[in-house]
């Protein structure tokens, strides 16, 4: 019925908003970021063309591999950790008893509040000496002097922000863990019980290659989170010890606006932008794959 | 999963050992045991931002920091209240940024997916794939020109232009749940509607959208939980104190001093109210969270 010739117009007048909207907001910035890409501009003096100079400097720039380098190594020590821990909790959590729909609860609720707050939550529970993690570490006897978990030494740095985001976002996977896991039917858990095959047979056999296609994607989702990750260092580490953890959106950041180099900036945007890109496909092309 | 249980109770019971049983029913004592353990840990960081934010200047900044509030004062919300420009224009800030959020995301995604889902539009899939252009390019890697462009329209320090950078974080997620749910709206009703005479406009407005609120409510709310947690953005936009959202009032309290020392209880009675709201739609409005999360993180 509303396949008429006045309907095509229509349709796209309802969609122009939309449309405009990406035009302007999305598109035309990620233009401007190419050209961007190719200038020196410092705002002061106007933007100069030097080519493929901003890239050719990137990858001569020390601090570029650093925050590179560090950003992946926060990437790969954190999502292992998401995705096991929020596979054991959606496991432990995902029948619905009463116990267990609280559990699930409580570890969501952290999903939902912002990376800034959770961030300044944990920088207080991680200070040396007013913070309640050294506290409680004193206190059973597992360290004889408080850590200076932030700021200090890069790693402990690392593991500090790290114990944070876990909790902030171990939820996120395990609700999207049990959801899948709820999704198989009762009838393969009970022909592999009448089976006689243990617990974990279970879930090595049947449980987790019927849940995988959510695995790989939550993974995906989280891999990209985490190579974006900015908030929590900025507010847990601001960078510190000689910014050896500030991240890749860090260092865009401090070239774009404290440092002002436009052009510089926009380049190491570009090649982030790219290697989030080759994960995205991945996604992309991991969804299709699995619809069909 | 329940009933499986109980058909196995029924057909292996009667040979189950008694130590099978013993054993069965201390796997579910353990497995409660370990699910409240968890739940207590995964609390206890909130509730000692709460109890941190009730403790007396002083107390707060206690060395070592003490496990149950030795004094209650509700000091560090009165700072607060007075912070820098003060806790309501911020707070206004922050649902004014948010509500506009939620505005211009239905007010775009919920024409664009009517259109989708029912027009003959040439080249719509493309079209739809143009909209869902920020999935691929991460805002992060976009403020530099936004920020550019946001100073020429002079939409920097401006609630409108940080609510515009937060409806196009939102907005692949919003008009993917949208055209879905249009999707799923049988056709049959708008059929008679036109056949009645109803005018498109009146067929979305009068059909469509009753069946489509449940959708607008997912986009709603993550729209502004987004709006109100995005730190980024807001600080790359905002140099001036008085348009400050609170994530980025609550990153400068961290610099506040009492004592010489960081105000700690003033940082956590921050992190409490910034945290009240989100964690409140949240539990409200749990079962569309949950939903928009199934259908747009994984689809």
């Amino acid at each position: 019925m509303y396949d008429t010739k006045a309907n095509k117009l229509i349709g796209l007048f309802y969609l122009a908003p939309a449309l405009l909207f990406v035009a302007a907001f999305t598109a035309y910035p990620f233009l401007q970021m190419l050209w961007l890409s190719l200038n020196s501009w410092s705002l002061i003096t106007p933007p100069k063309y030097v080519g493929f100079d901003n890239f050719t400097k990137a990858f001569a720039d020390r601090q570029f591999w650093i925050s590179l380098g560090f950003t992946l190594k926060y990437t790969l020590l954190i999502t292992p950790i998401l995705m096991i821990g929020g596979y054991l909790l959606a496991l432990l959590t995902a029948a619905n008893t009463p116990i267990r729909r609280f559990t699930r609860a409580a570890i969501f609720v952290p999903v939902v509040i912002g990376l800034g707050a959770s961030s300044l939550l944990w920088y207080w529970l991680l200070s040396t000496d007013y913070g309640f993690v050294n506290r409680i570490l004193l206190d059973i006897g597992l360290i004889a002097k408080p850590i200076i978990w932030l700021g200090v030494d890069a790693d402990t740095s690392n593991w500090a922000v790290i114990i944070s985001v876990v909790w902030k976002v171990l939820g996120f996977g395990m609700i999207l863990f049990v959801a899948a896991i709820q999704a198989i039917p009762s009838e393969v858990n009970e022909a592999t019980m009448v089976d006689g095959a243990s617990y974990w047979q279970r879930v090595t056999k049947v449980t987790l290659p019927l849940t995988l296609r959510t695995v790989l994607l939550v993974t995906l989702v989280s891999v990209i989170g985490s190579l974006l990750a900015f908030d929590q260092f900025y507010i847990m580490t601001a960078g510190q010890p000689q910014n050896l953890t500030a991240t890749s959106v860090f260092y865009v950041y401090l070239n774009s606006f404290p440092y002002l180099k436009l052009g510089y900036g926009a380049a190491l945007s570009l090649i982030l932008a790219a290697i989030i890109l080759v994960f995205t496909i991945v996604q992309m092309v991991l969804t299709r794959r699995s619809h069909s | 999963m329940s009933i499986g249980y109980a058909e196995m109770e029924a057909v292996y019971g009667a040979n189950q050992s008694f130590v099978a049983r013993v054993w069965e029913s201390r796997t579910k004592y353990l497995v409660g045991a370990v699910c409240l353990v968890i739940a207590t840990i995964m609390l206890l960081p909130l509730l000692a931002s709460l109890t941190a934010s009730i403790k007396s200047t002083g107390e707060a900044a206690a060395v070592p920091p003490t496990y149950i509030p030795q004094s209650f004062s509700l000091d560090s919300y009165l700072k607060l209240w007075s912070y820098q420009s003060g806790l309501p224009t911020y707070l206004f800030n922050s649902f004014t940024t948010a509500f506009l959020t939620i505005a211009f995301s239905l007010g775009l995604t919920v024409p664009a997916a009517y259109a989708l889902a029912r027009f003959p539009i040439p080249g719509k899939e493309l079209l739809f794939v143009f909209l869902l252009l920020a999935l691929i390019i991460p805002y992060q890697a976009l403020l530099t020109p936004i920020f550019l462009m946001f100073a020429s329209l002079k939409l920097t320090n401006s609630l409108v232009g940080l609510a515009i950078i937060h409806t196009a974080i939102q907005l692949p997620f919003s008009l993917y749940i949208m055209r879905n749910s249009f999707e799923a709206v049988p056709k049959e009703l708008e059929e008679a509607a036109v056949i009645d005479g109803c005018s498109t406009f009146q067929v979305l407005w009068k059909i469509c959208l009753p069946s489509v609120v449940p959708a607008m409510i997912t986009v709603a709310l993550f729209a502004f939980i987004t709006s109100w947690n995005e730190f980024l953005g807001a600080l790359v936009m905002m140099n001036r104190d008085a348009t400050f959202t609170l994530p980025l009032i609550l990153a400068a309290t961290r610099t506040a001093t009492s004592q010489g020392g960081t105000d700690w209880g003033l940082l956590q009675a921050g992190v409490t109210v910034s945290i009240i709201p989100c964690v409140g739609v949240y539990l409200l409005l749990q079962k569309y969270y949950v939903s928009g999360l199934l259908n747009g993180a994984v689809k």
